[in-house]
């Protein structure tokens, strides 16, 4: 199985630990790992934003670097969902549905595709998950609130192999974070709110320690908590799925 | 009352939340009517089914509308209504007030209408000698404070008690510092009594209209429509065209969804069915287009008039919550609020779509299953390439696109970013920078992803 | 052209490709213990209900919970001894000193406490909604589980004015404080005859 490893732009530039942890898990779980170094960005900044008739050149640049894959994961929910709801090409349109059909998140790559059923990783910390939108109203990477359905995890499914782990129960299960892309700085004052009250959910409830699929999310939380003095880190998943025994 | 808009969403939103204390406040009272909704939708197993038939019956009105205007309009002629169509919202209220001035009729009663708010009948009629009283509780409040409604339901969510005791103080004479909700409904209960017991006109919304039978259903917790409208010598309903739906039968899937996606109870406690006019009193109903008849022509955003004004997108979205309806400057606030007003006036409520994080709450929450974040994205494209987006945003925008298309700028690009945040950070943490006013930036680490990548793993056989 | 003409034309014009109406037989309740089903319910609404075996109880019960002295009016002929008849011709405003009135629902629906009830049963309009205090009189087997049964029960209806009432009116908005008696009725009470 060949896979193509998407870091998205910010990861790669801010927080190349949780791509260095995403690249071993995918090592260890005994897939031919390619990170094509010619990669830039899922094109979703312009595209939310309202331009999207500006992602066309990353849209070509995506297709062209990935193709040749058999799956495309990559550590970010949201930039995984644009793609599957957003990749159009006028040069190759073809191509850009099958990219569609194979990109994954890497949790759900994991659990669905790997069907991984336990994991040699230490992370003795209470630790809060936060659901990133994308990830789960997007990505149906866990059932939702809303909805009258069963419930169901895959990120808590994972993190449950992981030993020493302790899980927090939250007040509001799945409530957007507020990053939002250009609205964290567009709603500066709604964003930042919005970013207080999960934080405050999570350190009440005892986290250490707040993780996602979503390192926007991450970033966006851990400006709040840094500015704030907390005591709480943010984490992505994919480290704590490394996390050396 | 009619704004003249100069602040935006995020202008709005930013003097709301500047009352912390206030805005947890308003949040938790919101996030409880979602909690509301929840254990309501979680004991009737077929709570999705029932939303997916919703759904589909409202999909199939869209596409039939006009065989079921007319339908409805046949049937509401045999049954004794009188019938107008309104082109705008100035000829709505023109026809109101000239049934009214038929029967020498200067002071009337309202009961719970957003479609009579967005035409601005109120103020139509004062102009013109006719004392119109909300007599929701709600939104009488609204009414004395001069302000508009805040949510579609609960018009006055955002007003503290203690704002509410003083204001009727000021004008029903209640005393002063007065502030318990029973009590003050007491007063506002006699106050409005005998409001009904003497105007000889009421005006009502329309929750639903049945083609097939020509009657309409009004719902109010507190039958203020009803003591309107079983007083008055002449009843008037306003509806918008797509309050239609086909089948009395279907009035079963709709009011079992409604109540409980609006406030969590199982039904509200009034379902008024108007068929026939009382003896002697005159019905009136007139069907309003008011930009509606454009919105059904819009491929992408027809499904909005799916709505059944419930407000449960307005109950779940975060960034409703947290800065309060009036700071979408229109009718309808909230999610479903942002998905109609670009239609209505696209320069004034461009920026509507925008204040939104996409995180498709409110689709999930929505009994008719309008799918509101996909739309809100679609509004953001049409905004742009209509050219409402500010000017430094286009460019800030193209920049981006440039430097993230070619792999050469971006790698020269993250570098510089990087560089600048370990080794002159101020350039980037000032107060120009907005991210940087409540939050830390994230830290520049010494080499990115893909130079470690190219150092350590490339080689590797 | 009339307004009339220029919006069904621009309805015509705008208007999808048309998609077909579902089905919607599927839904339906479970008639397993309706009367329980409905006085729990009904209860946490905030209304009263009993369980009784014919009229003369509800009379008894009636001069018991309420003030006898005070106007109350019925469309019962076997409470016209008591109490006042309604009449049907009389102005409404007349009502509205009335401090409770008693009178005969069509069915209820044990999924949400509603009472249906039309012009016919009401005696005029306006009764059930200017009374202080409502009474409501119906039939143990004429409990339907859900609206859907509801429906099926009421038909296109020949009625010039129909309502589903299900509690005491009422308002939360107050900071959402929930306050018993907005504008219609300040109690409900249903009497459920076996």
């Amino acid at each position: 199985m060949n896979v193509g490893l998407f870091i998205p732009c910010y990861v790669n530039q801010f927080y190349p630990n949780a791509a260095k942890a995403t690249l071993q898990l995918l090592q260890k779980s005994g897939v031919n790992v390619i990170y094509p170094v010619n990669q830039t960005c899922c094109g979703q900044p312009m595209a939310n934003s309202g331009f999207e008739h500006l992602s066309k050149g990353c849209n070509d640049l995506f297709i062209e670097n990935f193709s040749a894959f058999d799956y495309i994961v990559g550590p970010s929910a949201s930039c995984i969902l644009h793609i599957k709801d957003h990749l159009h090409s006028d040069k190759d349109e073809q191509q850009a549905a099958i990219i569609r059909t194979k990109v994954y998140e890497l949790v759900e790559f994991l659990t669905d595709v790997i069907k991984i059923e336990k994991l040699d990783a230490f992370f003795p910390h209470k630790v809060g998950l936060h659901h990133s939108c994308h990830g789960l109203r997007g990505l149906y990477l866990s059932q939702m609130s809303e909805l009258n359905a069963p419930p169901f995890s895959k990120p808590q499914y994972l993190l449950n192999m992981v030993k020493g782990l302790e899980q927090i129960k939250l007040d509001r299960l799945d409530e957007c974070c507020g990053f939002g892309g250009t609205f964290c700085v567009a709603e500066e004052a709604v964003s930042v709110k919005m970013g207080k009250d999960r934080v405050t959910d999570h350190s009440k409830n005892g986290a250490e320690y707040i993780t996602s699929s979503d390192l926007s999310c991450l970033m966006h939380l851990e400006g709040i908590l840094h500015r704030n003095k907390s005591k709480v880190k943010v984490i992505h998943i994919a480290e704590i799925l490394n996390a050396a025994t | 009352m009619s704004q003249t808009k100069t602040k935006d969403h995020a202008a709005l939103a930013g003097a709301f939340i500047k009352d912390e204390e206030r805005v947890d406040w308003h949040d938790g009272a919101l996030w409880y009517i979602r909690e509301k909704r929840d254990i309501a939708a979680k004991q009737i197993p077929e709570w999705e089914q029932l939303r997916e038939a919703a759904s589909m019956i409202k999909s199939n009105v869209i596409s039939n509308l006009h065989e079921y205007l007319l339908q409805f309009e046949a049937n509401l002629k045999k049954n004794g209504v009188t019938v107008h169509w309104a082109d705008s919202a100035e000829e709505h209220n023109e026809i109101v007030y000239s049934i009214l001035k038929a029967k020498e009729i200067n002071q009337m009663v309202k009961s719970k209408s957003m479609l009579t708010e967005e035409c601005h009948l109120n103020e139509y009629l004062e102009e013109r000698g006719i004392e119109v009283i909300n007599s929701d509780l709600g939104e009488y409040i609204q009414q004395i404070d001069n302000e508009p409604p805040s949510h579609i339901v609960l018009p006055c969510i955002h007003k503290r008690k203690e704002e509410i005791g003083e204001l009727f103080h000021e004008h029903l004479g209640t005393e002063k510092g007065l502030s318990d909700p029973t009590l003050l409904t007491r007063v506002a209960r006699k106050h409005l009594r005998n409001i009904f017991l003497t105007r000889r006109g009421a005006l009502t919304g329309v929750n639903f209209a049945v083609a097939e039978t020509g009657e309409y259903v009004v719902c109010t917790n507190e039958g203020n429509a009803d003591m309107g409208a079983h007083l008055s010598e002449v009843q008037i309903a306003s509806m918008g065209l797509e309050k239609i739906i086909p089948q009395k039968k279907h009035l079963g899937i709709f009011l079992r969804l409604l109540a409980r996606s609006a406030t969590g109870q199982p039904i509200t406690i009034y379902s008024s069915h108007y068929k026939k006019p009382r003896k002697g009193q005159e019905m009136h109903l007139i069907l309003v287009d008011a930009g509606r008849t454009r919105q059904l022509g819009r491929k992408d955003f027809r499904d909005s008039l799916k709505c059944i004004k419930c407000g449960s997108c307005m109950n779940t979205c975060p960034v409703y919550r947290k800065s309060g309806g009036l700071s979408y400057h229109n009718t309808i606030s909230g999610p479903i609020g942002a998905i109609l007003a670009p239609n209505l006036d696209m320069k004034r409520h461009a920026d509507l779509p925008f204040a939104s994080t996409l995180c498709g709450s409110c689709s999930n929450v929505c009994p008719v299953k309008i799918n509101i974040h996909e739309q809100l994205y679609k509004w953001r494209q049409v905004i742009v390439k209509e050219g409402y987006a500010a000017n430094t945003k286009a460019l800030g925008m193209k920049t981006m696109a440039w430097t993230l298309s070619s792999p050469g700028k971006f790698t020269k690009a993250g570098r510089a970013g990087r560089w600048f945040l370990q080794n002159v950070p101020f350039v980037v943490n000032n107060k120009f920078n907005p991210w940087y006013k409540q939050r830390d930036m994230p830290e520049g680490p010494k080499e990115s992803f893909a130079e470690w990548f190219i150092k350590n793993e490339n080689k590797k056989p | 052209m009339t307004t009339r003409e220029k919006i069904l034309g621009a309805v015509l014009k705008n208007q999808p490709p048309a998609i077909a109406l579902p089905d919607t037989s599927m839904f339906k309740g479970d008639s397993i213990d309706l009367v329980q089903k409905y006085m729990d319910v009904f209860k946490k609404i905030g209304g009263s209900s009993f369980l009784v075996g014919d009229i003369a109880a509800v009379k008894i019960l009636i001069t018991e919970n309420f003030d006898t002295a005070k106007r109350i009016v019925t469309t019962l002929p076997e409470l016209s001894d008591n109490f006042e008849l309604i009449s049907d011709t009389v102005d409404p405003h007349s009502y509205e000193n009335i401090e409770l009135a008693i009178i005969k629902a069509h069915f209820s629906v044990a999924e949400n406490g509603a009472v249906w009830l039309t012009e016919e049963v009401m005696g005029q309009r306006i009764i059930p909604y200017i009374c202080q205090h409502l009474a409501v009189i119906v039939h143990a087997e004429s409990i339907v589980p859900t609206l859907h049964e509801a429906y099926e029960k009421i038909g296109p209806g020949d009625y010039g004015f129909g309502g589903f009432i299900g509690g005491p009116s009422k308002t939360a908005d107050i900071e959402q404080a929930l306050v018993l008696g907005a504008h219609g009725p300040l109690s409900m009470t249903v009497f459920i005859i076996k």
